[in-house]
């Protein structure tokens, strides 16, 4: 039982985190975390290379900002029909993409998200470049009240973990024992009997239903939705996250995105800011050519090598 | 004012020539994807850097260097391919034996990069590079006017397409390629050098994009974000059109570009989307692509 007590001491520690590190600073790790690792299970365990999931962060934070401005929704409900319609976009776009395997999978998932990237900018109740603003946190559950940051940051921990165990579920599941199979031999697979496309599109369905929640959750977080969101740039980014933290590990994505934020918080802040692109792309080249297993991924590796 | 059953003929063969010429720069950049994707399997993600890097290199020659668009023309495609050259070996061709998605990320990287170093060097805002003397000005059809600029592009683009196309599949160069396309193994062992071909094949697909940068120098503004927008359209289209044939790249290119013009005359709210569409409807209906062979 060893991995749950690291499971327990990680959860005491995100409990007491706010008290050393800036909540806001936090709760956006912890919305990135979510969806670099709802990206992850397709990469990691699936093998599809999506590189269009900013549609489905961006999806849910439109939703979810829309759903506090002109409804009287409270916050749970308004990220529930975020998380909802971004698992409708997945349905529609995973239903496409899985026609294409490999490359052509990439490439048709950033068409498709750049379609959605368009429609957003077009149609008139999302603001075009000036997005969401003011999008209100509201009372959750008619009891705590959001705009506190301690209270909006233990609702996002507690999203992050029922996001995290649902993955981690669907991983241990027999259903994602089929999703590795397909990633390590796919045509054996087939020969097998599974549906093959019909497992990589249900699994569509999770991740992207995940990365709206992660987005309708940040949307509550920042009280904004906006292009950024939907750009391709916050696709590569998440891939960034991923590759860096390590793919197909089910903790390398978090650590990914807590590297990735911190680093563009530091930038952000100085001179340094219009390097950070050139950063992002280098990263990207030396995870590639010398760092493929990312951190967490090299670091499992040290570990059973020497203990 | 020229109208037929209610069309404005002047602005529809307007936008139908500025279509063909959206066409032609897609054409040259899906040719360039299709040539690199034949015999290295992979998709270079920072083609449309690469173009970037053309116009750029079209405008700092002229303007620091004082070499007029004629030989920025031959110059810059020559230097660009020599970059992808050094590129393709000492970055693509370690990873060669690896999923091919981690050259997707690798170029990806590097296309980041670039796009990074312009913003930083010349801002986001685009710069201006005037059309050469020799083809300013236009002639006056019966439909429409013409600017001459225009029309060299849409000519030379045919000329460059046409003839890499006559290339690949009338000689015997094009025959190694095909054959290194095949079976890298086998005609390594006839002896040909096919890492030798490899990297010269990377080169002139990327220096197709670089000689579209410079031909795009004078109608778009050169911009460090110029590349990344064209480069997802032409993804579409290389979805579209399937990798399988260079004909068939160069057509597709040329026929969404047509197909764009006719949606900004009828319809232009859906004129940045139409190629994303017609790519779904192309999966639903054959998933393969127009021209692809792959089941």
């Amino acid at each position: 039982m060893k991995i749950n007590k690291f499971y327990l001491v990680l959860f005491l520690l995100a409990l007491v985190a706010p008290t050393a590190l800036y909540p806001v600073f936090l709760m956006k790790v912890l919305c990135f975390a979510l969806f670099a690792c709802a990206f992850n299970l397709l990469l990691g365990f699936v093998g599809l290379l999506s590189f269009g999931h900013a549609a489905f962060l961006g999806t849910g934070g439109y939703v979810t900002g829309a759903m506090m401005l002109h409804t009287g929704m409270g916050p749970e409900l308004s990220i529930l029909a975020g998380t909802v319609a971004a698992g409708l976009l997945g349905a529609v776009y995973g239903k496409l993409a899985v026609k294409r395997e490999g490359i052509y999978f990439a490439m048709v998932t950033l068409a498709l998200a750049q379609l959605a990237f368009f429609f957003y900018l077009q149609s008139p109740f999302t603001g075009g470049e000036d997005g969401l603003q003011g999008v209100p946190r509201g009372t959750l559950l008619g009891m705590f009240d959001l705009s506190d940051n301690m209270n909006m940051y233990y609702f996002v921990l507690a999203i992050f973990i029922f996001g995290f165990w649902l993955i981690h579920r669907t991983i241990h599941s027999p259903f994602g024992q089929i999703l590795k199979a397909i990633r390590e031999n796919e045509p054996r697979a087939v020969s097998l009997g599974y549906n093959v496309n019909d497992y990589k599109w249900v699994v569509f369905i999770i991740s992207s239903a995940l990365a709206g929640l992660a987005g309708s959750t940040k949307t509550l977080v920042f009280q904004l939705a906006s292009l950024t969101d939907v750009h391709w740039h916050m696709s590569g980014e998440v891939v960034l996250m991923t590759l860096l933290g390590g793919m197909g590990t089910i903790f390398g994505p978090v650590v990914g995105a807590g590297v990735v934020v911190t680093i563009q918080n530091y930038l952000s802040g100085g001179e340094l800011g219009n390097y950070i692109h050139i950063i992002m792309g280098l990263i990207f080249i030396v995870c590639v050519l010398a760092f493929r297993s990312g951190i967490v991924g090299e670091f499992q590796k040290m570990v059973k090598k020497n203990f | 004012m020229a109208t037929f059953l209610g069309i404005n003929l002047f602005a529809l063969s307007g936008q139908l020539l500025v279509g063909l010429i959206n066409g032609s720069f897609y054409a040259l950049l899906s040719l360039g994807l299709a040539i690199i994707f034949g015999l290295l399997k992979i998709i270079n993600f920072a083609q449309g850097a690469m173009y970037m890097l053309g116009a750029f290199f079209a405008w700092m020659a002229l303007n620091y260097m004082g070499i007029n668009y004629w030989a920025a023309l031959i110059l810059v495609p020559i230097v660009i391919g020599c970059i992808a050259i050094l590129i393709e070996r000492f970055l693509v061709r370690p990873i060669a034996g690896e999923d091919h998605l981690y050259s997707l990320l690798l170029t990806f990287g590097i296309a980041l990069v670039l796009q990074g170093v312009f913003t930083h060097l010349f801002g986001s805002s685009g710069l201006p590079y005037k059309i050469p003397a020799e083809l300013s000005g236009g002639t006056k059809l019966p439909f429409m006017y013409l600017p001459n600029y225009r029309a060299w592009i849409i000519v030379i683009s045919l000329i460059v397409c046409g003839s890499t196309w006559w290339v690949i599949e009338k000689t015997k160069l094009g025959a190694y390629l095909r054959a290194g396309t095949e079976n890298p193994q086998l005609m390594q062992g006839f002896g040909i050098n096919v890492p030798l071909i490899t990297t010269l094949t990377f080169g002139f697909g990327v220096a197709l994009a670089g000689f579209a940068g410079v031909l795009a120098a004078p109608v778009y503004s050169v911009s460090p974000d110029m590349g990344s927008s064209v480069l997802i359209v032409v993804f579409a289209i290389v979805v579209i059109g399937g990798m399988g044939s260079i004909g068939g790249a160069i057509l597709t290119g040329l026929l969404m570009g047509v197909v764009e013009g006719l949606t900004k005359y009828f319809y232009p709210e859906a004129s940045a989307t139409v190629i994303f569409l017609v790519m779904v409807i192309v999966l639903l209906i054959k998933p393969a692509g127009l021209f692809g062979k792959e089941a």
